[in-house]
C-alpha cells in the first residue's frame, strides 16, 4: 500500500503493527479513526477489524464541531491519530493512540473477538451533521465475495479517500487481492499519475468529476490501466467517450453504490444508464427495484441502520433502501434523472439538471457543466448553465465564447423542450468540486 | 446603448431563439398580444438582470406588472434611475 507518506507491504502485518503493545490498549473498545493520511487509516482499520468492538472511521474533511456529536452517538472511548490530525485537538477520549505508517514488531497474539467488529461510516450529508452508518467488513466486502482471483496481479488506485464509501470500496478490493496507490487531496494530478505509473497501476477509480479534472489535466496518457472505474456521481456519455477515447484498451466500467445501499451494478457496455433487465431480475445477489421512479436496493451489502437515537429507518420494511435517485426508462434503458428534490421547477414543468447537463456535455468542446435554477418572477424559476470548456488541442482551439454559446443553446434546442433548454449559459474557468469529488450543487 | 434598445434587442433576440412570431413593438402592444410566451419572457428578465444588472420584479415593494410593451420599458427605465 503506497500513500504520499510511506509504503507498506501488507503480508508484513501479520508479525508487525503500526500500534505495536498499543493495540491492546483498543481491545472491545469503540474507536474513532481520525487521522489525518489515509495510509495510517488504512492500517487501523486493518489491524482494528477483530480488534475492536467498533470502529469510527471519520472523513478527512470532517468539522470538529460534529465530533461531540459523532463521539456520543457512536459511544466512541478511544481514538486513533496520526502526527497532524487536525481533529487531535478537538478529541478528549479516554484511550488515544498516535500511530505511524511504520510498522513494529508484534510479538503477542492478536486473538479476533468472537463478534464481529461494527464499522461505522460516515455520510456526507449535503446539509448539517453527517450521518452514521453501520456496516460491517461482511457488508462491506458483499460485493467482493465470491469473485474469482484475477490471473495477473491487479494493482489498484483511486481518486477517492479511502474513507468514504466509494473509495473505501477500493481499498478492500486492494487488500482481497492485490495493493494499492492511495491518493492525496493536495497533490496535482501530474504527480498523482506519476506515482500511479511508477507503481504499474492496473485498475483505476474516481467519481466522473474527478475524471473530468484528470481529462482536462491533459496528462491522461501518463497512465495506461487496463480498468477504470467510475462510481459516485451519474457519468454522462461524454465522460465515458471520453476515457473509452483516452485508454482505448481499457474496460471502462461505472458503478453504482452508496454508503446505505451498498454497490448495486457495475455497467460495462460504456453506456450511460443501466439495462432495464437489471432491475426485477430473479435471484440475483443484489436485488433491484424502482418504486416512485426512485430506484432502491437490497443485498446483502446493505448497511444495517443508521446510529442515533430517534434516527430516521435506513431500510424501508420490505429491506430495500430507498437511493433517492430517480430514475426513468428509454429504449431498454434506466437513466438517472438526478436526486429526488435536485428539480428545477419552470413554470410547473420539471427539469432534472441532470438531464441538461449531459446535453451540454455532449458538445465536443465542453468539459463540465453545472445546471441550476436561477429565481425568476415570471416562471418560479429558469434553467442557467456554467459551462467550463475543454483546452485548445494543437491546431484545434475551442470557438469563441459567444459562438459556443450559441451552438449550445442550438444544441439543447434540438434536444429538449423548450423550458429545459438554458436561458442563460455562461462560460467559467471551473466549477466547484467536493473534497468527496462531486460537483458542488449549490442549490441541491 | 439604452435601456430601451437593450429591451428591445433582448425581445427580437428571445423570439428568434423561442421561435415566435413577434409583432412589431409599439409602447401600445399588449404584451400578451407581442406573441411571446411566459417562457419567453421568464428568459428576457433574466437576461436583462444580467445586462442592465437590475431586476424591477424583484424589490420589496409592490411591481405593477406591465401589461404594455411602454409599461414594461418604463418599469425598467423608471427602476434604473
Amino acid at each position: 500500500m503506497r500513500g504520499t507518506q510511506g509504503i507498506v507491504a501488507l503480508r508484513d502485518l501479520e508479525s508487525g503493527s503500526a500500534f505495536g503493545a498499543e493495540l491492546e490498549s483498543l481491545r472491545d473498545r469503540c474507536v474513532l479513526i481520525a487521522t489525518r493520511d489515509q495510509l495510517t487509516a488504512a492500517l487501523a482499520l486493518l489491524e482494528l477489524d477483530g480488534v475492536a468492538r467498533r470502529i469510527i472511521l471519520c472523513t478527512p474533511d470532517l468539522k470538529a464541531d460534529y465530533l461531540p456529536g459523532i463521539v456520543s452517538t457512536a459511544g466512541a472511548d478511544a481514538c486513533v491519530l496520526d502526527a497532524d490530525s487536525p481533529l487531535a485537538g478537538a478529541l478528549e477520549l479516554p484511550v488515544r493512540v498516535v500511530i505511524a505508517p511504520r510498522l513494529k514488531p508484534l510479538s503477542a497474539q492478536r486473538p479476533r473477538r468472537p463478534a464481529p467488529t461494527e464499522w461505522v461510516l460516515l455520510t456526507s450529508g449535503t446539509t448539517g451533521a453527517p450521518k452514521l452508518v453501520l456496516h460491517t467488513l461482511a457488508s462491506l466486502t458483499f460485493a467482493l465475495a465470491g469473485q474469482a482471483l484475477p490471473a495477473t496481479p491487479v494493482t489498484w488506485s483511486t481518486f477517492y479517500d479511502i474513507r468514504r464509501y466509494g473509495g473505501l470500496q477500493i481499498f478492500l478490493r486492494a487488500v482481497h487481492l492485490g495493493s494499492l496507490v492511495l491518493s492525496d487531496p493536495n497533490e496535482a494530478v501530474a504527480d498523482f499519475f506519476g506515482r500511479v505509473a511508477a507503481a504499474g497501476v492496473t485498475h483505476i477509480s474516481g467519481t466522473p468529476s474527478h475524471w473530468r479534472k484528470a481529462l482536462m489535466s491533459g496528462l491522461t496518457a501518463r497512465i495506461a490501466p487496463g480498468y477504470v472505474r467510475l462510481s459516485g456521481e451519474i457519468p454522462d456519455q461524454g465522460v465515458l467517450d471520453g476515457l473509452k477515447a483516452a485508454y482505448p484498451q481499457a474496460m471502462v466500467a461505472h458503478a453504482f453504490a452508496s454508503t446505505e445501499a451498498g454497490v448495486a451494478f457495475e455497467v460495462r457496455d460504456g453506456l450511460a444508464g443501466f439495462p432495464v433487465e437489471l432491475v426485477g431480475a430473479a435471484g440475483s445477489r443484489v436485488e433491484l427495484k424502482v418504486d416512485e421512479d426512485t430506484l432502491r436496493i437490497r443485498s446483502g451489502g446493505t448497511a444495517q441502520r443508521y446510529l442515533g437515537d430517534g434516527a430516521e429507518p435506513l431500510r424501508g420494511p420490505d429491506g430495500f433502501v430507498d437511493t433517492g435517485d430517480r430514475v426513468e426508462a428509454r429504449n431498454g434503458r434506466y437513466y438517472f434523472l438526478g436526486r429526488r428534490g435536485g428539480v428545477i421547477n419552470v413554470g410547473g414543468l420539471k427539469v432534472h439538471p441532470e438531464e441538461v447537463e449531459a446535453v451540454l456535455n455532449s458538445h465536443p468542446w465542453v468539459r463540465l457543466s453545472l445546471v441550476r435554477p436561477r429565481r425568476n418572477p415570471i416562471t418560479g424559476a429558469v434553467v442557467s448553465a456554467e459551462v467550463v470548456v475543454k483546452d485548445a488541442e494543437g491546431a484545434a482551439a475551442p470557438p469563441a465564447a459567444a459562438d459556443l454559446v450559441r451552438e449550445l443553446t442550438e444544441r439543447c434546442r434540438q434536444a429538449l423542450p423548450a423550458h429545459k433548454v438554458p436561458a442563460m449559459i455562461r462560460i467559467v474557468p471551473s466549477l466547484e468540486i467536493s473534497p468527496s469529488g462531486k460537483l458542488v450543487r449549490p442549490n441541491a | 446603448m439604452s435601456v430601451r434598445s437593450t429591451i428591445t434587442t433582448q425581445f427580437q433576440q428571445v423570439a428568434i431563439e423561442q421561435e415566435r412570431q413577434l409583432s412589431p413593438l409599439s409602447d401600445e402592444l399588449k404584451l400578451v398580444q407581442s406573441g411571446l410566451d411566459s417562457l419567453s419572457f421568464a428568459i428576457i428578465v433574466a437576461r436583462l438582470e444580467d445586462s442592465l444588472g437590475i431586476d424591477p420584479f424583484n424589490t420589496t415593494e409592490a411591481v405593477e406588472f406591465p401589461v404594455t410593451f411602454g409599461d414594461f420599458v418604463r418599469l425598467y427605465e423608471n427602476f434604473a434611475k
